[in-house]
């Protein structure tokens, strides 16, 4: 990652009459970052790249190109590329001049042009194909017409908006390593919105979660997934549940928390949320860093039992009602049996404890 | 969004020049009716309009017209739609276009069609003059039977169309439900059919009325002594009374709103939607061999009837003045009555008036719908809401109440009250073919806009395309279906449009209409088919092109 800023975005502020919007988004990123933006539907992920390329006005806050301040400058003038979710392929203009149409602006020889969409096309494996209508293409290559339009102008930054939604998951899979080639290989600094997290950790080296218009957390897609900073982070990241727990002492490495009463061992990292202190916490526990016990543990009842493959994911229901998920031996439990809950010796994660929310605001 | 102030201020100034060209003429009637000559305020018209048994007929005779045409074309078009849309019945490519053809025709046509065929000397009359050998016409087409037939025939189409987009969208899983529940079929159609055709039905009979309304070819050719509001106003005015002529417009404005307003408010509980996400395919009904007959009858019948006025037009044209009185068949066949109107002067003037005139309304008028849903969509304009219903006010004021409000409008001149003297200029009947086609053209390009991905502006625009850019290149391109139909639907209004020009003409810039309503007093019938030929041509033709050329794509 470079270190100097080369897209910084500043408190960015949006408000609209519905609700929905942002409060104050700010990122950085170096040349050639990718930075993902993930939320929920409605929690200003679109708004937040719509900012950014220009078709919003913010009501406060800054988008900094290279240090210099872009805010003002409509769409035309930013020179970002976007990929559209539906692709906003121009229905009356077949590929070449679709690819073509943000070489305009540029006013290079027609030969200049051509060799430009041909190169653009090229790299995106659609060489040839500047005389085909975009009504006739399969969705992917619709894609990838869309993709090479908006990275033939040379943009400063490329903007995708759900780039892989629209396409059925055989083809997914491998558009998405084509994309994360070609994103590599132009070396351009791309920001992508995608409410698949599988996509999020694959293409991304930064990832920002956006909960209800705020940034909830930046960072790579494993600290995202291993030191979640807030409990709204590690549930939307990856599986896991969390029940209300007292921690008691952290030292030597390790942390004591009692969970209806019985003494859970996890690792002291698991504690730096709530920086240690004992007391009421929330705490949080993926599947696989839980495991069922015939003897020791938390008792709790298997309400349901899920077959994935190299395991079974059971939900167990504790004697208050709340729910855990437990990774499991496949064929090992039944529903309806009676077993006990403890953190795995596997996991070195996988446990957060993070303050219980009456408690933080009082 | 972006906005900026520049063109939010261009939606105003939108706004204030529709005003002036709708709203502001019918305020100007409204006060006209209230002024005494020596400028004071009074209600001697108004009381003179309350007291006059005629009048209270006119209004009568409007209102009863139109409700009877509404009735007479639901029967009509709502069987026919049934038939094509809902059975097997053959021929039905062939019957749709005949069933269809009445709606690109200009009303003037149709009228001239039933008078060469069922007028008291048309072709009908004619052949029972021949075959019971008088020399008595058997029947006069006059009154209101005749202005109903004339109704009926011309607006028909209105529920036909309405009625077969409705029966298009019925959903079969629906119908298959109330029979599965053991409904009759009767009952079927009662909680099912019905509901789901009545947002089209009243639709189809708010514009039918309206049209009725409005309608002023049909009472003024074959009314005789029965008056409708739009000629009681436009022989009140040739009587000189212009402040009782301004009363009777508005009484015919409040008519018309009111039934703008009756129809909202029964249309206002949406019904209810089927909660499908898909719908399923309905069979086609396949009748028994006796309905098969008489639907096969029945529909043929109407098709034919519907054009057997268009063919005695085009026969009429190529018949020699005066040598077809008592035979069933013309005798004589020549195209002299169209040489004459190529050849003679007088005669052509007329058809290159209407011509320009009609081009230059349907370019200002399109031009005009661009900018509307440019700013009202595109560019979500403060002003928008304003922009449509504005754009949509002169459909509902009728054409005789539009066209005396213009000519109020600009029979004086004081600019700095944005009244300029138009009246024997060449310019009143465009602008007023421009502001009546308006409606139509804003109308179809501000749905076509909406259906636009709004994406699109916004992928021109991050590829570096600016307004301009993104409108030449992009938007209207993609638009081009919707702006070739509008303006070839504003060309046709105002190239076969009788209602505006009978008040605002001069000989000087007389249009094909009146030319044949001219020709037909003095007896030159041939020459009046001929140019009904014209007319109905061209109509045709460009609704043809326009249509073609906006679906080819």
């Amino acid at each position: 990652m470079a270190t100097e800023a080369y897209l910084e975005v500043r408190r960015l502020v949006r408000r609209f009459s519905g609700g929905a919007g942002v409060h104050g988004v700010s990122f950085t990123l170096g040349a050639g970052d990718v930075l993902a933006l993930i939320g929920p539907s409605g929690s200003g992920k679109t708004t937040t790249l719509r900012l950014l390329a220009g078709f919003e006005t913010p009501d406060t806050g800054e988008v900094l190109l290279r240090g210099r301040d872009v805010t003002a400058l409509g769409p035309a003038a930013r020179r970002f590329g976007m990929v559209f979710q539906h692709y906003a392929l121009f229905p009356h203009l077949d590929v070449g001049a679709n690819v073509a149409f943000g070489l305009a602006a540029a006013k290079l020889p027609p030969d200049a042009v051509r060799a430009r969409v041909a190169e653009s096309l090229a790299l995106v494996e659609l060489g040839g194909m500047e005389r085909r209508a975009v009504g006739e293409l399969s969705g992917g290559q619709q894609q990838r017409v869309a993709l090479a339009r908006a990275v033939a102008p040379a943009p400063e930054v490329l903007l995708l908006d759900e780039p892989l939604s629209n396409l059925d998951p055989a083809l997914r899979e491998r558009t998405r390593n084509e994309l994360r080639d070609l994103i590599r290989r132009i070396g351009i600094t791309t920001v992508l919105v995608t409410h698949e997290q599988e996509d999020a950790f694959d293409l991304a080296d930064q990832v920002a979660l956006l909960l209800d218009g705020s940034l909830e957390q930046v960072g790579s897609p494993e600290a995202l997934y291993r030191t979640p900073t807030t409990l709204a982070t590690a549930g939307f990241v990856g599986r896991g549940r969390a029940v209300p727990a007292e921690l008691q002492s952290v030292g030597q490495g390790e942390a004591v928390v009692l969970v209806h009463g019985v003494e859970w061992r996890v690792p002291d990292a698991a504690t730096c949320m709530v920086e240690g202190r004992p007391g009421p916490v929330q705490l949080f526990a993926r599947p696989e860093a839980l495991r069922c016990d015939p003897a020791h543990g938390v008792p709790a009842v298997i309400t349901a039992a899920r077959f994935i493959g190299a395991a079974t994911l059971c939900t167990v229901q504790l004697a208050d009602g709340a729910l855990l998920e437990v990774e499991a031996e496949p064929g090992r439990w039944r529903v309806g049996e009676m077993v006990y809950v403890m953190p795995s010796r596997r996991g070195d994660s996988g446990v957060h404890c993070f303050p219980r929310v009456s408690d933080a605001t009082a | 969004m972006r906005r900026s102030r520049g063109v939010a201020q261009a939606g105003w100034a939108l706004v204030a020049f529709l005003a002036w060209l709708t709203v502001y003429p019918l305020v100007l009637v409204a006060l006209d009716a209230v002024r005494a000559p020596d400028g004071s305020f009074t209600l001697d018209a108004v009381r003179a309009f309350a007291a006059r048994p005629t009048e209270a007929r006119a209004l009568w005779n409007s209102c009863w017209l139109s409700l009877a045409t509404v009735v007479g074309c639901a029967l009509v078009g709502v069987p026919t739609a049934w038939l094509l849309e809902r059975t097997t019945i053959r021929g039905r490519g062939i019957l749709g276009t005949l069933f269809l053809l009445p709606a690109v025709l200009p009303p003037l046509v149709g009228v001239l069609a039933l008078l060469f065929l069922a007028g008291e000397s048309g072709f009908a009359a004619h052949l029972v003059m021949a075959l019971q050998g008088r020399d008595e016409a058997p029947w006069r087409l006059q009154g209101a039977a005749a202005i109903l037939l004339v109704h009926v025939h011309a607006m028909s189409v209105y529920f036909h169309i309405f009625a077969r987009a409705a029966f298009r969208t019925l959903d079969g899983a629906q119908l298959e439900a109330a029979a599965a529940l053991g409904g009759t079929r009767w009952r079927t159609w009662r909680a099912v059919v019905i509901p789901h055709l009545r947002p089209a039905l009243t639709g189809a009979a708010l514009v039918t009325f309206m049209t009725s309304l409005a309608s002023f070819s049909a009472p003024y050719l074959f009314g005789g002594g029965t008056r409708v509001m739009t000629t009681q106003i436009l022989a009140t005015r040739l009587n000189g009374d212009y402040a009782l002529a301004m009363t009777e417009t508005l009484a015919l404005t409040a008519l018309a709103l009111a039934a703008l307003v009756v129809v909202r408010w029964l249309d206002a509980d949406e019904p209810p939607r089927g909660g499908g996400k898909g719908t399923a395919a309905l069979a086609r009904q396949t009748l028994s061999p006796i309905g098969r007959l008489l639907s096969a009858v029945g529909a043929w019948t109407v098709a034919l009837l519907g054009v057997l006025p268009h063919v005695t037009l085009l026969v009429i044209s190529l018949v020699p003045r005066g040598t077809w009185t008592t035979e069933a068949i013309p005798p004589a066949w020549t195209l002299q009555n169209y040489a004459t109107l190529v050849a003679d002067p007088v005669r052509a003037r007329p058809l290159i008036t209407s011509l320009w005139m009609g081009l230059a309304a349907a370019a200002v008028a399109t031009l005009l719908a661009v900018a509307a849903a440019w700013l009202s969509v595109g560019r979500r304009v403060p002003a928008r809401r304003w922009i449509e219903a504005l754009l949509a006010l002169p459909w509902a004021v009728p054409g005789t109440v539009f066209a005396i409000a213009l000519a109020t409008t600009f029979s004086v001149h004081r600019p700095w009250a944005g009244r300029v003297v138009l009246i024997g200029t060449v310019w009143l009947l465009p602008l007023a073919y421009m502001a009546r086609a308006l409606p139509l053209a804003g109308r179809g390009l501000v749905a076509a806009w909406r259906r636009l991905d709004p994406a699109l502006d916004d992928a021109a625009a991050s590829l570096g395309a600016g307004p301009w850019r993104t409108l030449r290149e992009v938007t209207l391109p993609l638009l081009r279906p919707a702006l070739l139909a509008a303006a070839s639907l504003a060309f046709v209004t105002g190239f076969g449009d009788v209602v505006a020009s009978i008040v605002l003409y001069t000989y000087d810039t007389r249009p094909v209409s009146l030319e044949i309503l001219g020709s037909l007093r003095q007896s030159d019938v041939g020459v009046a088919a001929a140019y009904g030929v014209v007319l109905m041509l061209v109509s045709a033709g460009v609704m043809a092109v326009g249509r073609d050329r906006g679906t080819s794509t």
